[in-house]
C-alpha cells in the first residue's frame, strides 16, 4: 500500500482522498488529482506498454498531451476504451487499466522477438513485404499486420453514455490558461468582451504551476488562482478546464472537446460524458504553449527516460519522483530547474550539459547547491531492458561528433531536454503559413490568416515577462476593437530566472562499432536509421519521408518527434530546415471519441421522426411501419400470422373488390397563390394549365431543365388565384426549392407566392368500387354522384362539422377520393371513415398494397422516375404540350432523347406465372451468354397482381414498345435468379381507365 | 463550417443553407427561340474557377430566400453576399 516514489508533501493532489484502481490486474492506490501515470510512477511502475513495431518495453515519457508511449486500454464506468493517454486520464475509483500491444503480458511479450529481428523491419518494411502477390493482401497480410500491430481494442458494446454538442459564439476565445492565456483573457474580460478560456488540463495555470517564478509577489500558482477566481466571477467570461480546442476551421470556427464527467465517480443521468463545442469566435488567442523536445540517443526509449519538464511536473503537481538517481541530459538551462527541484527533494542529480563550461543564473545556482554538472557531456546509450539501470555517457570533442572520454554511470532515470517547440498546430490549421525561427530552432506562426493571434510560448516567447506583456496587450487590443472599451491594466512585476543560450544540438553521435536504436518517433517506432534509409532510397519531400517511415503519423502527431525528424533530414540532405519544410498539421490535435463526434444524433435522435396525425391509430391496429424519408408510414396492417406478402395481397384485393382507406398525409402539399399562379404552373408543368376551371384538379408533370422528369402530382384550383399542389412524398422539399428558385430568380416578375402546407393537412384516400357509398355516408347533405363530383372534380364541404376538402383523384386506378382536413382533425376524420366504412367491407391499406395497385395499373412512381427518364420513356408524352414553353422543354428535342430504340416502360410477366421477378433484375436475351452480357433494360417495380393472380413487373427496356410479345430473361445475380419473362403492355389492369371515371 | 451573411437574416451557420451553383448563369427567356448551343451552355456548361465565384445559396432553414454569395473556392473567404435582385461587383 505504500507508494515508494511519492513525496511527503509536495504536489497539488488531495492526499485526504485515496483512490483504488488496478493496472494489469494488480490492485494499486493513488490520490484524487492523480493521473493514471502519476499514480503508477508513485508506485514505482514504469513498464506500461510495448512499442508498435518492435514490441520494445516502453514507459512514460511525458506528463500530458505530448506523451507518445503510455497509451492504455482503460475500463471505467462500464465502458472500455483503447489508446487512452495515461498521462492525461484522471484517476477515478474502480478504474482498471491494461497494457496494449503485448501478448501474453507486458513483462513477457512474444512480439518482442521483432526487436531482435529488427534488421527485417526497416523503413518501408510493410510496403516492401506485403505488396505482392495482390491476392495475399486480404487473407494473409492484413490479418497478420492487424494482429502484430494491434493497438487497443475498440469495444463492440453499444455505448450507453450520453454525448452532447454545443454551439457557442464569443468575442475572444483563449486556448490555454498559461501566463499569456490568463493575461489575454483577463485583459479582454476587463474590456467587457465575451470571453471563453479553455484549458486542456484539469488545473488552470500551465507552466505557472511548475515554474519557480513570482508575479506581483505571489507565486505563479497563486497568481493563476487569483486571476481564474476573478474571471470565474465575471458574467461575460466562460472558463472551462478539461477542454481541448483541437481544430481551427473556416471562418474562425473552432471545435473544442470537453471531458465533462470522466473524472467523476458519480454523476446524474443527464450529465454527458463528453461535449463537443462549436465555437464561432470573433478573435482567437492561441496560447497553447510549447512542448519540450528530446535529444536523440541510443536506446532512448527505455522505460525511465523522461522529458525533463515532465519529471519536474510529476514532482511539483503530483508529488511524485520519477527516480531517485536521476541523470539530467540537456542542451539548455530549463533542465536545471528540474535538477534543482530534485535537489530540493533530497535527490542528488547529475547534469550532463552538451554545452561547454559557462555560466548563467541557473548554472550558478546549481553549482552553489553542489550539484554535479558535467559540461560537454551527453548520454550515448541507456542500459537496461525494462527499466534504465545505468547509462554510458561521453565527453564530446569540440566538433561534437566523437568522444574524448566514455564511462558508465548508474542511474534509475534520465531526464532529457533538447529545448522547446512552440505548439503551432491551431495556427497552422487556420491556414497560417509558419516561419522558421532560427533563434529557437523551431517554427512559429507567420502572418495572420484568419483571426488567430499567437501569444507566449506558442509564439516563441519563452520568458514569463514577455508572455505576460504579450498576453495583456493582445487581449486588450483585440477586445477593445470589438467592445470599444479599453481598461488600463498595469502589467505586473515579474521575478523569474534568466536562461542562457541553448545549444543547437539534437542527436548524440555513436562510438565506432556501436549501433543501438536511436528513436526519433516513439509511438511509431521510427529510428534515425529508418529516416536514413528513406533518404537513401530517394525520398526527398518531407511529406513522402513521413509516409514512408510513418514518422509523426501516430496518434501523438509527432509532438516530440517532428522537429528532430526535420533536423535529421536537413542534416543528411545538407539543407537548412526551412528548405525541408514541415508536414501539415491536421485536426484533431488529440484523439477524440467517436461518441463525441456523433453527439446526440443516434438511434431515434439520428433524424427527426415525422408521424401523421393518425399514427396512433395505425399503431393500435398492428400497422408495420416503413420509413419514407423522415416519415413513418404503415406498410401493411398485420392480421394474425400474416406475412407482408399475404397482408398486402389481402389489402390490395379488398380495394379492387370492395373499398380501402389509406393514410396519404405524407404527400407533399404546396399552397400557391397570386394573380400569376396559372401562368406560373403553365411554365412549371409540361401540360396546359391556363384553362383549368375553379373546382377542378389536374395531373401534372414537371421536368428539370435537362428534360428529365422531376416529379408528378395533381394540382387543384381552389379559387381564382389559389392552387393546391401535391408532390410525391420523397420530392416535396426539392419541389418547393425548385418553385422558389424560379419565382425568386428567374421570373421575379410573376406575382406568385408558394408555401409548404404538408403538415397543415391530414389526408386519407378512399379507393375501390364502393368508395362512393362511403363518401355519401360521410357527406349526407352533398351530391357526390358522378355528375356532381366527376373524375378530377373538387368540392369543399363540412365533414361532421369540420371543414374539409374532397378531391376525386386516384392513384390506385379505382374509383377513389381523397379527403383533407386540418391536421388537428386528422384522427377524427380517420376514425369516422373506419366506422362508416365497416358495412362496406372497408379495410385500411398500407404502402405495400398501394404499390401493388399502382404497379398493375402501370402508374409510374419513384422507381420509374429515377432521374434518368424523360416523359416519353414512361408513356407520359401525352402530357407534354407542343404549343407552349415550359421548364425543360428545349431539352426534349435532343437527339439522344428521340432515337427510336430509346428505352421505354413495359410490363413483364413470368412465363411460369409463378416466379416473382426481383426489382433491379437485368433484362437479357440469353441468360447463358458470355460476360459482359448485353443489358437490354432493368426491372423497376414488381408486385403480385391481385387482379390477375400472378406476378407482374414494370421495366424500362430498350426499344420497349417493339418488344411486346417477345420473351427474355430477367436475371438477378444478386439473388441468383434467372426468370424467363414475356414483355406486355405496362397497363396490366383497366388500360382504358374506365374505373376511375365510373 | 462557413459563416454566411444572409441579406435578410444576418450571419448564420452553413448548416442552414443549401448550395445552388453559379449565380451568373442566366436562363434563356421563356417563350423565346433559343439556339441549341445556347441552351446546352445554359443547362450543362459551368466554369469551375479556383478563386472568386459568385454563387447561389438558399437559406433553406431560415427565410427560404435564394441569395448571392461571392466566395473564394480555394480559401472559402466570402467577400460579399447580396439579394438575388442585387448586383455583386
Ligand atoms: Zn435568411
Amino acid at each position: 500500500m505504500s507508494q515508494p516514489f511519492r513525496l511527503n508533501k509536495e504536489g497539488l493532489i488531495n492526499r485526504n482522498k485515496k483512490i483504488s484502481f488496478t493496472f494489469n490486474g494488480k490492485k494499486l492506490f493513488g490520490y484524487e488529482g492523480d493521473t493514471i501515470a502519476s499514480a503508477l510512477i508513485a508506485n514505482g511502475i514504469h513498464l506500461v506498454g510495448r512499442s508498435f513495431k518492435y514490441h520494445r518495453p516502453r514507459g512514460f515519457f511525458g506528463a500530458g498531451v505530448e506523451e507518445p508511449n503510455a497509451k492504455l486500454q482503460v475500463e471505467f464506468n462500464g465502458h472500455s476504451e483503447p489508446n487512452v493517454n495515461a498521462t492525461e486520464m484522471e484517476l477515478v475509483e474502480g478504474l482498471s487499466a491494461t497494457s496494449q500491444n503485448c501478448w501474453p503480458s507486458v513483462n513477457f511479450d512474444i512480439g518482442a522477438i521483432n526487436n531482435f529481428l529488427k534488421m527485417f523491419f526497416p523503413a518501408g518494411f510493410y510496403y516492401k513485404t506485403f505488396m505482392w502477390p495482390k491476392s495475399f493482401w486480404y487473407k494473409i497480410y492484413e490479418p497478420f499486420i492487424r494482429k502484430a500491430a494491434g493497438l487497443g481494442v475498440a469495444s463492440i458494446e453499444k455505448d450507453k453514455e450520453r454525448y452532447e454538442h454545443k454551439f457557442e459564439y464569443c468575442d475572444l476565445l483563449v486556448t490555454g490558461s498559461g501566463p499569456s492565456g490568463l493575461a489575454s483573457a483577463y485583459a479582454a474580460a476587463k474590456n467587457g468582451a465575451k470571453v471563453i478560456l479553455a484549458e486542456d488540463k484539469p488545473r488552470f495555470g500551465g507552466t505557472l504551476l511548475t515554474d519557480d517564478v513570482s508575479i506581483d509577489n505571489l507565486s505563479g500558482k497563486d497568481w493563476a488562482e487569483k486571476i481564474i477566481t476573478e474571471l470565474k466571477s465575471m458574467p461575460n467570461v466562460t472558463v472551462k478546464n478539461r477542454s481541448q480546442v483541437f481544430g481551427y476551421y473556416d471562418h474562425n470556427m473552432l471545435v473544442m472537446f470537453e471531458r465533462v464527467s470522466d473524472h467523476l465517480e458519480k454523476k446524474s443521468k443527464f450529465t454527458p460524458r463528453q461535449r463537443l463545442w462549436y465555437i464561432r469566435a470573433k478573435e482567437t488567442i492561441l496560447s497553447t504553449g510549447s512542448i519540450e523536445r528530446p535529444i536523440v540517443f541510443g536506446n532512448n526509449d527505455t522505460p525511465g527516460i523522461f522529458l525533463s519538464a515532465a519529471a519536474k511536473e510529476y514532482m511539483k503537481v503530483y508529488g511524485v519522483l520519477v527516480g531517485k538517481k536521476p541523470l539530467i541530459f540537456t542542451n539548455n538551462d530549463s533542465a536545471y530547474e528540474t535538477a534543482l527541484e530534485f535537489k530540493k527533494n533530497n535527490v542528488e542529480p547529475i547534469i550532463l550539459d552538451t554545452r561547454e563550461e559557462h555560466s548563467s543564473e541557473l548554472i550558478d545556482e546549481a553549482k552553489s547547491k553542489g550539484i554535479d554538472i558535467r559540461f560537454s557531456h551527453g548520454v550515448i546509450v541507456a542500459n537496461g531492458y525494462k527499466k534504465v539501470k545505468s547509462a554510458k555517457i561521453g565527453k564530446l570533442n569540440k566538433d561534437k561528433n566523437s568522444f574524448e572520454k566514455i564511462e558508465t554511470v548508474d542511474c534509475d532515470c534520465i531526464c532529457v531536454s533538447g529545448f522547446w517547440t512552440p505548439s503551432v498546430h491551431l495556427a497552422s490549421q487556420s491556414g497560417n503559413k509558419l516561419k522558421y525561427e532560427e533563434k529557437i530552432d523551431a517554427f512559429i506562426p507567420d502572418k495572420k490568416k484568419q483571426h488567430e493571434t499567437s501569444v507566449g510560448a506558442a509564439n516563441g516567447s519563452f520568458t514569463l515577462e514577455e508572455s505576460l506583456k504579450n498576453g495583456f496587450e493582445n487581449g486588450s487590443n483585440l477586445s477593445a476593437k470589438i467592445t470599444d472599451t479599453k481598461t488600463e491594466i498595469a502589467i505586473p512585476n515579474v521575478n523569474e530566472k534568466k536562461y542562457g543560450v541553448h545549444d543547437k544540438f539534437w542527436c548524440m553521435p555513436l562510438p565506432k562499432n556501436e549501433n543501438p536504436k536511436r528513436f526519433v518517433d516513439f509511438q511509431n517506432d521510427v529510428s534515425v536509421s529508418d529516416i536514413e534509409i528513406a533518404l537513401r532510397e530517394g525520398y526527398r519531400s518531407i511529406e513522402h519521408v513521413k509516409r514512408y517511415t510513418t514518422l509523426g503519423m501516430a496518434t501523438d502527431q509527432g509532438r516530440t518527434s517532428n522537429l528532430n525528424g526535420l533536423q535529421l533530414v536537413s542534416n543528411i540532405e545538407n539543407k537548412i530546415v526551412p528548405e525541408v519544410g514541415h508536414t501539415t498539421f491536421r485536426p484533431p490535435f488529440t484523439p477524440i471519441t467517436i461518441g463525441t463526434i456523433v453527439g446526440r444524433e443516434v438511434g431515434m435522435e439520428y433524424m427527426p421522426t415525422r408521424k401523421t396525425p393518425m399514427h396512433e391509430w395505425h399503431e393500435k391496429n398492428n400497422a408495420v411501419f416503413v420509413d419514407a424519408g423522415a416519415w413513418k408510414r404503415p406498410r401493411y396492417y398485420k392480421q394474425g400470422n400474416e406475412t407482408l406478402f399475404e397482408a398486402s395481397k389481402r389489402e390490395a384485393k379488398n380495394v379492387r373488390e370492395n373499398v380501402g382507406i389509406c393514410d396519404v398525409t405524407t404527400l407533399g402539399k404546396i399552397d400557391i397563390k397570386g394573380p400569376d399562379a396559372a401562368e406560373f404552373l403553365n411554365r412549371v408543368y409540361t401540360n396546359a394549365w391556363m384553362k383549368l376551371p375553379v373546382g377542378k384538379a389536374r395531373y401534372g408533370l414537371m421536368l428539370r431543365e435537362d428534360g428529365i422528369v422531376m416529379d408528378d402530382g395533381t394540382t387543384t384550383r381552389i379559387s381564382e388565384n389559389h392552387y393546391h399542389m401535391t408532390t410525391t412524398t420523397a420530392q416535396a422539399a426539392n419541389v418547393l426549392s425548385h418553385l422558389e428558385y424560379y419565382l425568386q430568380i428567374v421570373w421575379p416578375e410573376l406575382n406568385v407566392n408558394v408555401v409548404s402546407t404538408t403538415e397543415q393537412w391530414a389526408g386519407a384516400a378512399i379507393a375501390g368500387p364502393k368508395s362512393r357509398d362511403i363518401l355519401s355516408k360521410l357527406y349526407p347533405d352533398l351530391d357526390v354522384s358522378n355528375n356532381a363530383l366527376p373524375f378530377m372534380g373538387y368540392k369543399e364541404a363540412e365533414f361532421f362539422g369540420v371543414p374539409s376538402r374532397i378531391f376525386r383523384i386516384s392513384f390506385s386506378g379505382e374509383l377513389a377520393y381523397e379527403i383533407n382536413v386540418k391536421s388537428d382533425h386528422g384522427m377524427f376524420m380517420w376514425e369516422k371513415m373506419m366506422e362508416v366504412g365497416k358495412e362496406f367491407g372497408n379495410q385500411p391499406y398500407g404502402t405495400e398494397a398501394l404499390s401493388t395497385l399502382r404497379i398493375e395499373m402501370g402508374h409510374v412512381a419513384g422507381p420509374e422516375l429515377d432521374g434518368r427518364t424523360i416523359p416519353s420513356d414512361v408513356s407520359l408524352n401525352g402530357l407534354v404540350s407542343k404549343k407552349k414553353d415550359f421548364i425543360g422543354k428545349n431539352s426534349l428535342g435532343r437527339e439522344a432523347f428521340n432515337v427510336e430504340s430509346r428505352q421505354k416502360i413495359v410490363g413483364l410477366i413470368p412465363i411460369d406465372r409463378k416466379s416473382s421477378i426481383p426489382e433491379g433484375s437485368h433484362i437479357v436475351q440469353d441468360q447463358n451468354a458470355k460476360l459482359p452480357n448485353p443489358k437490354l433494360g432493368h426491372v423497376s417495380s414488381s408486385c403480385w397482381s391481385v387482379e390477375n393472380n400472378n406476378p407482374f413487373s414494370l421495366a424500362i427496356m430498350k426499344d420497349g414498345k417493339n418488344m411486346i410479345g417477345k420473351k427474355f430473361f430477367a436475371v438477378s445475380p444478386l439473388k441468383n435468379k434467372s426468370i424467363e419473362v414475356e414483355v406486355i403492355s405496362s397497363h396490366y389492369v383497366d388500360p382504358e381507365g374506365k374505373r376511375v371515371r365510373s | 463550417m462557413l459563416y454566411i451573411k444572409c441579406p435578410y437574416c444576418g450571419l448564420r451557420a452553413q448548416k442552414e443553407f443549401s448550395y445552388g451553383g453559379d449565380a451568373t448563369v442566366k436562363r434563356p427567356n421563356i417563350n423565346e427561340e433559343v439556339s441549341s448551343e445556347d441552351w446546352d451552355n445554359f443547362v450543362y456548361m459551368r466554369k469551375s474557377p479556383r478563386g472568386k465565384h459568385i454563387e447561389l445559396w438558399q437559406h433553406i432553414a431560415g427565410c427560404r430566400q435564394w441569395i448571392k454569395v461571392q466566395r473564394d473556392t480555394a480559401t472559402h473567404e466570402i467577400f460579399q453576399t447580396a439579394k438575388v435582385t442585387e448586383e455583386i461587383r
